[in-house]
């Protein structure tokens, strides 16, 4: 069980640690920067942090000696030719109108950070890419079958490709209404078989080390679509998590419920429960061993992004979402309007974590029975990962 | 050579530049971010993009005038030249 906790925030990089039974946050890196992401790459050690510098870009920074001293990393950028078609940007009064239009890619954030084999490490990114080192992050190389994927246009490096693309955009972007790879899932049994996740476009599935890919949206629903079932175009997985222990069951929110498939992400079905509160959220922690049990922190909608009532509480199943239990032991239950961001909430052993928009992190040591408030005068929190 | 002077806040990413007077060959603005690279490996791309454009809340002046072409940076500058690079007021 790791007695370490790694936040990433809107103002830096904290390491919580347990010190005499009480776990203290420690702003360990990147004073002022935002962090969208921080992990630890379980082969090496190393601390990688995914930074937007709002003004200077978007760095990736890391840490060898465990958060004591930080560097920059070797940089991820597009590479030359790299193109891709861009929705019209939603108006203030509907979606965006005309046709896609062609641009050169750019770097505008860095939103996740995945490790698979020794020495392999994944970045997603916005504008929708997913970056792969075999190196030990020493070079990042873009994926480019998945750059080049049909539903995107084709293969934008050598032609004009079909002058349109599935994927949409999100405001996540910074900058431009692009879409963003947000998850980024490895299958421990075999490292080739990974499925991510981008906002606004679905999950997409690889076998063969990301040489090819297929749509995994099959079961999602879209509420808002005019066609709620088609496999392509607007899904907006807000994040997806693998048991690792059982990789085959594989969980995510959206705007239209809570999904969970237990065949690899083939296939999906809704198990919200909106009468029960658990419809709308960003995060789910999922068992390390068992696929079926999942922990979620559910707001209100996607009108409404709140927890529930003004009280937040953890909703746990543990039969694959037939049932829902509500944990509120140790949280607040009154005047509370958090909300937890994709990569905001994480298991380790029986620990659970989370962090909020409004600064508050909460602990539970007993796999939600309870909860202990860590801080509530962080900056808004981007990413909680135990490690 | 044309003198280079940086923004506060890009000491904090570079900080073995702080202090030091900072000048680099060239005859364009693009000569300067790339004296600035060899001198600070890695800063090029804290001040523009992959394709070398500047980036959108950064900006350079040439003595008292702010760069025109953000995009190639063919500004001129000359060997009385100091040229800024700093950032703009925004964020939060």
């Amino acid at each position: 069980m790791s007695d370490r906790i790694l936040v990433g925030t809107r103002k830096g990089t904290f390491a919580v640690t347990s010190s005499g039974g009480r776990w203290r946050p420690t702003l360990v890196g990147h004073a002022g920067a935002g962090v969208n992401f921080v992990a630890t790459d379980p082969h090496s050690g190393t601390i990688w942090a995914a930074l937007g510098h709002g003004h200077w870009g978007a760095k990736l920074s890391r840490s060898t000696d465990g958060g004591a001293t930080w560097e920059d990393a070797p940089q991820i950028a597009y590479p030359d030719g790299a193109r891709h078609y861009l929705p019209p940007p939603p108006t203030e009064t509907g979606p965006g109108e005309g046709a896609p239009t062609l641009k050169p890619a750019t770097l505008l954030k860095l939103w996740n950070i995945a490790f698979g084999r020794e020495g392999q490490i994944f970045v997603g990114t916005i504008p929708g890419g997913l970056f792969e080192s075999r190196d030990g992050g020493e070079s990042f190389e873009l994926n480019r079958p998945l750059w080049n994927h049909d539903s995107r246009g084709g293969d934008l490096f050598a032609s004009e490709g079909s002058g349109t693309t599935k994927w949409f955009g999100t405001p996540a972007a910074e900058g431009e209404f692009a879409p963003g790879m947000h998850s980024i899932e490895i299958d421990p049994r075999d490292p080739d078989r990974i499925l991510v996740a981008i906002s606004t476009a679905g999950v997409f599935g690889t076998t063969d080390g990301g040489a090819t890919w297929s749509v995994k949206n099959k079961g999602l629903v879209m509420d808002y679509s005019p066609n709620p079932t088609d496999e392509w175009a607007g899904h907006d997985p807000h994040a997806i998590m693998m048991c690792p222990g059982d990789p085959d069951h594989v969980w995510q929110q959206n705007h239209c419920g809570v999904f969970y498939s237990d065949d690899g992400a083939e296939s999906w079905r809704k198990v919200s429960q909106p009468e029960r509160g658990v419809h709308f959220g960003f995060p789910v922690a999922v068992d390390p061993n068992d696929g079926r049990t999942a922990w979620l922190v559910p707001g209100v909608s996607d009108m409404q992004r709140t927890a529930v009532d003004g009280g937040l509480f953890v909703a746990c199943t543990e039969d694959g979402g037939e049932s829902w239990t509500h944990l509120r032991d140790g949280l607040p239950q009154e005047e509370a309007y958090d909300v937890i961001y994709r990569h905001a909430f994480h298991i380790g052993g029986n620990r659970l974590a989370f962090g909020t928009t409004t600064g508050n992190l909460y602990l539970s040591e007993d796999r939600g029975e309870s909860w202990t408030t860590v801080a509530n005068n962080l900056p808004p929190v981007y990413s909680v990962r135990f490690g | 050579m044309p003198k280079v002077e940086l923004t506060q806040h890009l000491y904090a990413f570079f900080p073995d530049l702080e202090g030091r007077e900072l000048f680099v060959e060239g005859d364009t603005v693009a000569d300067v971010v790339r004296g600035m690279e060899g001198i600070a490996p890695g800063f090029a791309f804290y001040v523009c993009d992959e394709l070398g454009r500047l980036r959108q809340h950064v900006n350079i002046f040439v003595g008292d005038e702010r760069v025109t072409d953000r995009v190639t940076l063919t500004d001129a500058v000359d060997a009385g030249s100091r040229v800024f690079i700093l950032q703009a007021l925004s964020g939060g």
